[in-house]
């Protein structure tokens, strides 16, 4: 099943003068794991925005399970109304970069909040789902600890129960390590590498290139707002066709 | 009149200034919320009356505010007024003050919580109603104490305002007692000066014991 499709998606920023997404079209399938890789500015963090409905697309489709959160209707998108964007918002999850947690509540509530007000669930189910959750990302003792007791690694895998027990079909990752040290780094790709394993379908935009080799279906090298290379990650990453590509990649080649 | 005589009345004016304190907060306060919400909403017309509101509170005297409040009714619209008048207009005028100051410590507030709460909130499917009320409003009410603090001590001070327009609460009562014949003079102004002190001090107690109470998170 295609869970994700962007059809032609374009965005620029003050009045059309800066263009950061120049006719992407992606699409995901159920159960895969796409990386999208390319350097600062190159567009990959917008093109998360927009999938997750923070940013309005200038143009283009945006499609989930076949439900159009937006529809390109003579060169502009047209966004689905308010009722179908809140059906749509409930299909996927998102993790940032800077993980923000609700710093005013425990990890637990963080978890069950969520759960409660926007799902409806009771709190004895809310909260069964918030421990199991917990207890697979090795936090069980942290339910009544707060967010800034936490280490980074710790609450980027807070963050990651929270959106899982939303229970979404499809999560989108925005540069989760960035904010951590290497050895943070490496409990957070733990975690998502576990999630791979369990067939989550996931868009992991990232930096480290030997996770997104291991873990990934498929690799996007993205540049300028365009998409410069797709494919298998042995191709894409170990082998890449494009010029381009491998100018970006010789930067890794040290790791 | 004996010492003891003079800080009987002056207790007596307590209770006035405790009064006009009390209700002025109970009232503001939320009201404040009310008044950064229409400042930020969506209807043009209604964000401009509510700057205009804002900028009129804060650029006047409050005793100016307070006369016009009570005068106005009758001398611009020829209303007349209920006798009891007095008290309600000195509320008024408090409430309709501070509910300026505290809507733009809120903004103030609100404006330093992070771009990514609200994201968070939204991807995770909260309605607006539900982000500001459960993710935005209890953050900002921990960043706002400090200078909430300053004003409800301002506030105690203030009080002493409403003499202008013949409420006799302690101040107004301390003046009347120091020009008195045969009353302890000075004596009275250092003793409504203690007044103030200690009901200040007892304000700032209170509102550290607030701070300290949700320093659970940061």
């Amino acid at each position: 099943m295609r869970v994700l499709e962007m059809n032609h998606v374009k965005k620029s920023f003050d009045n059309e003068t800066i263009h950061v997404l120049r006719d992407i079209s992606l699409h995901v399938d159920e159960g895969e794991v796409v990386a999208i890789i390319g350097p600062s500015g190159s567009g990959k963090s917008t093109l998360l925005r927009c999938a997750t409905l923070l940013t309005q697309m200038d143009s283009g489709d945006l499609i989930y399970t076949g439900t159009y959160a937006a529809r390109d209707e003579g060169g502009r998108s047209v966004y689905a109304e308010k009722k179908i964007l809140k059906e749509i918002r409930a299909c996927f999850g998102l993790v940032f970069q800077n993980f923000n947690l609700f710093p005013h509540y425990s990890v637990l509530k963080n978890l069950t909040d969520p759960q409660i007000s926007v799902l409806g669930r009771k709190k004895a189910e809310a909260e069964k789902k918030a421990r199991e959750l917990l207890a697979k990302m090795g936090l069980e003792d942290k339910a009544d600890a707060y967010p800034c007791q936490l280490s980074g690694g710790q609450q980027q895998r807070v963050a990651i129960a929270r959106a899982l027990a939303m229970e979404p079909k499809i999560l989108f990752f925005d540069e989760p390590t960035s904010a951590l040290d290497p050895e943070l780094t490496g409990e957070i790709l733990k975690v998502i590498r576990a999630l791979a394993e369990e067939h989550m379908t996931m868009v992991i935009v990232t930096h480290e290139m030997a996770f997104a080799r291991d873990v990934a279906d498929r690799v996007i090298f993205m540049d300028g707002g365009v998409i410069v290379e797709e494919g298998a990650p042995e191709d894409v990453i170990s082998n890449p066709k494009e010029e381009r590509t491998r100018q970006f990649l010789s930067r890794f080649s040290a790791e | 009149m004996t010492i003891q005589t003079m800080l009987q009345e002056l207790s007596r004016g307590f209770l006035t200034t405790l009064s006009i304190f009390f209700f002025t907060l109970l009232g503001s306060l939320p009201l404040g919320l009310v008044v950064n919400l229409c400042r930020s909403c969506r209807i043009a017309p209604l964000r401009w009356l509510t700057k205009i509101y804002i900028s009129i509170m804060r650029g006047t005297p409050l005793m100016l505010q307070l006369m016009v409040v009570y005068f106005g009714p009758n001398l611009i619209f020829g209303i007349s007024t209920p006798s009891n008048w007095r008290s309600m207009a000195v509320i008024v005028a408090f409430v309709i003050n501070y509910a300026a100051y505290f809507a733009e410590i809120y903004r103030g507030g609100i404006e330093s919580i992070s771009l990514g709460q609200y994201e968070a909130a939204q991807v995770l499917g909260y309605s607006r109603a539900q982000t500001y009320g459960k993710i935005i409003l209890p953050q900002m009410i921990k960043r706002v104490l400090p200078p909430v603090t300053n004003e409800v001590i301002t506030l105690v001070k203030d009080t002493s305002l409403a003499s202008v327009i013949g409420v006799v609460e302690m101040f107004t009562r301390a003046r009347q007692i120091a020009v008195a014949p045969h009353s302890p003079g000075m004596l009275t102004f250092a003793a409504a000066a203690v007044f103030y002190y200690v009901f200040n001090y007892v304000v700032a107690f209170v509102m550290e014991r607030i701070e300290k109470a949700l320093d659970y998170y940061r």
